[in-house]
């Protein structure tokens, strides 16, 4: 019986001590190790979280860069076919013009040798009926030196009145 | 090997042997038990080696304190002192003749009578000494945690540190559920006054302070009170008016449930102080086989036995705390517990 009686003096001692060892540790100790355990999972937690983000991130990222790439090298195909374009339409129209002067110069060179020719087929007619009345003038002056071949002349000329 | 642990076990039972025969007179292990696992005015650490304790006393002469050691004379002996006597573990008035005053009671049996003893007795002074040290580990560590904030745990910190972890997810939050952080201080303060108690209690010379029922019945007590203050209407409702009985049966029902209030919290009392007590005086009652037997024989398998023993007890000092905490936690859990389903209990 003796065992099972509760004695006053502990009870006393076990209650008072009981309720302040646990306000004591409640303030002084389970409060900040709890705290201090929370707050150290919560930011494990974070880390954990914050690396998950961070990869999804990069793999968003190389996918990003991977689209960049691929439209970069898609305007490089542009832009080198259309420089290609362009440099052959330069080069076309270069062509064409060029054989455009070409022949438009050929033409005029072809006027001005007619013209030239013509000027020179006048100057050697003139200068053929310069001469040719020259040598005439001469040879008539020759022959008319003497009486007889001015008769004679004149006499042919009336002749040719004559019969005309 | 094997040679030098049985002649330390032989030196050992001898030495022990020789100490109980120089006290004299007939061995008497039931005594013997009651008197170790039992309380006292004295902390005797090993025969011979006595701390006297104070004796706080209010009663008819007032407010008396005085050491115990008063009472001892020269020889060991029991002698009154200031009108008080101590017997058996208990002080009383002394009457002319040294002897304890007898008063006749109610039901005319004679009484011997004391005044209120609030005296630091063994088991109060091994409480202290727990407390000391609750005090010197925790608070250590609780330094540690606010001086390497976020960091990794280290020494003490890394031991009691996964224990408190396993109070709180495994004991507070599995049982309590999300209210849990109110409970946590008073969780793990009765774990851990437990369990440094019982580990006290298991050291040489140590007092038997868990396995005193005063002790067991204060924090089976405060369990009762938490749960009884934290019981919400849901809890009320299941007592007052059980989801599923008939109306009739309320009479029944409600003593019922009413009882059941009250033998959870006597359960844990019962259960820690029997556990306790009962492992101080199996190995108590191994020791005893030597001086009963008489025998050096008997020695070495007295002592491998109560080694044996000494580590199923020092299980049992941390299995007790966890259950005691555990069913605190339960019993905590069913007081807070929503209960959504009452509809589907009407069902079955």
């Amino acid at each position: 019986m003796e065992l099972v009686t509760p004695a006053l003096g502990l009870l006393f001692w076990q209650v008072v001590t009981f309720l302040v060892v646990l306000f004591l540790l409640s303030k002084f100790a389970w409060k900040p190790i709890m705290g201090a355990l929370r707050e150290r999972e919560e930011s494990i937690d974070s880390a954990l979280t914050m690396a998950e983000k961070a990869k999804l991130e990069m793999q968003s990222l190389k996918a990003d860069n991977e689209r960049l790439l691929n439209e970069a090298r898609a305007e490089r195909e542009r832009i080198l076919k259309e420089a290609t374009d362009a440099a052959n339409h330069l080069v076309e129209s270069a062509r064409a013009k060029a054989s455009e002067e070409g022949a438009r110069m050929v033409e005029q060179a072809r006027l001005s040798i007619e013209n030239e020719k013509k000027a020179a087929l006048t100057e050697v007619k003139n200068l053929a009926a310069t001469l040719s009345i020259d040598i005439a003038e001469k040879l008539i002056r020759r022959e008319l030196q003497d009486e007889q071949a001015q008769r004679a002349l004149v006499q042919s000329y009336l002749q040719d009145a004559q019969l005309s | 090997m094997k040679k030098i642990l049985v002649f330390l076990l032989s030196v050992l039972t001898f030495s022990a042997q020789a100490a109980e025969s120089a006290e004299g007179g007939e061995f008497s292990p039931g005594e013997m038990i009651t008197h170790h696992i039992g309380d006292d005015y004295v902390w005797e650490f090993a025969h011979g080696v006595v701390l006297p304790l104070p004796v706080i006393l209010y009663g008819e002469n007032g407010l008396d304190i005085f050491s115990s050691s008063n009472f001892y004379d020269e020889h060991g002996g029991l002698r009154p002192y200031k009108g008080y006597v101590a017997e058996h573990g208990h002080i009383y008035y002394a009457n002319e003749e040294g002897e304890p005053r007898m008063v006749q009671g109610e039901d005319g049996e004679l009484k011997a009578v004391g005044p209120m003893d609030f005296s630091i007795t063994k088991n109060v002074a091994s409480m202290f000494l727990s407390v000391i040290l609750l005090f010197a580990v925790f608070l250590t560590i609780a330094g540690r945690y606010k001086k390497t904030r976020g960091r990794a745990p280290y020494g003490v910190q890394s031991f009691f540190e996964p224990i408190i972890i396993f109070i709180r997810d495994e004991i507070g939050k599995a049982n309590i559920g999300p209210k849990y952080e109110r409970y946590m201080p008073y969780l793990l303060t009765i774990f851990f006054f437990i369990w440094f108690n019982n580990l006290l209690g298991l050291m040489p010379g140590g007092a038997n302070l868990t396995g005193n029922i005063a002790v067991t019945l204060v924090l089976a007590l405060l369990t009762l009170l938490i749960t009884v203050f934290s019981g919400n209407k849901s809890y009320w409702g299941h007592i007052f008016a059980t989801p599923g009985v008939p109306r009739w049966l309320a009479p029944i029902m409600i003593p019922v449930e009413l009882i059941g209030i009250l033998t959870k919290p006597f359960s844990l009392m019962v259960r820690l102080f029997a556990n306790i007590t009962a492992g101080h005086i199996i190995i108590l009652s191994l020791f005893s086989l030597i001086f009963i037997f008489k025998s050096v024989a008997i020695g070495p398998v007295s002592v491998a036995f109560a080694t044996f023993m000494n580590f199923l007890e020092l299980f049992v000092a941390l299995l007790q705390a966890y259950i005691f905490t555990l069913l605190s936690a339960m019993y905590f859990g069913g007081a807070v517990e929503e209960h959504e389903h009452h509809d589907e209990a009407h069902a079955h």
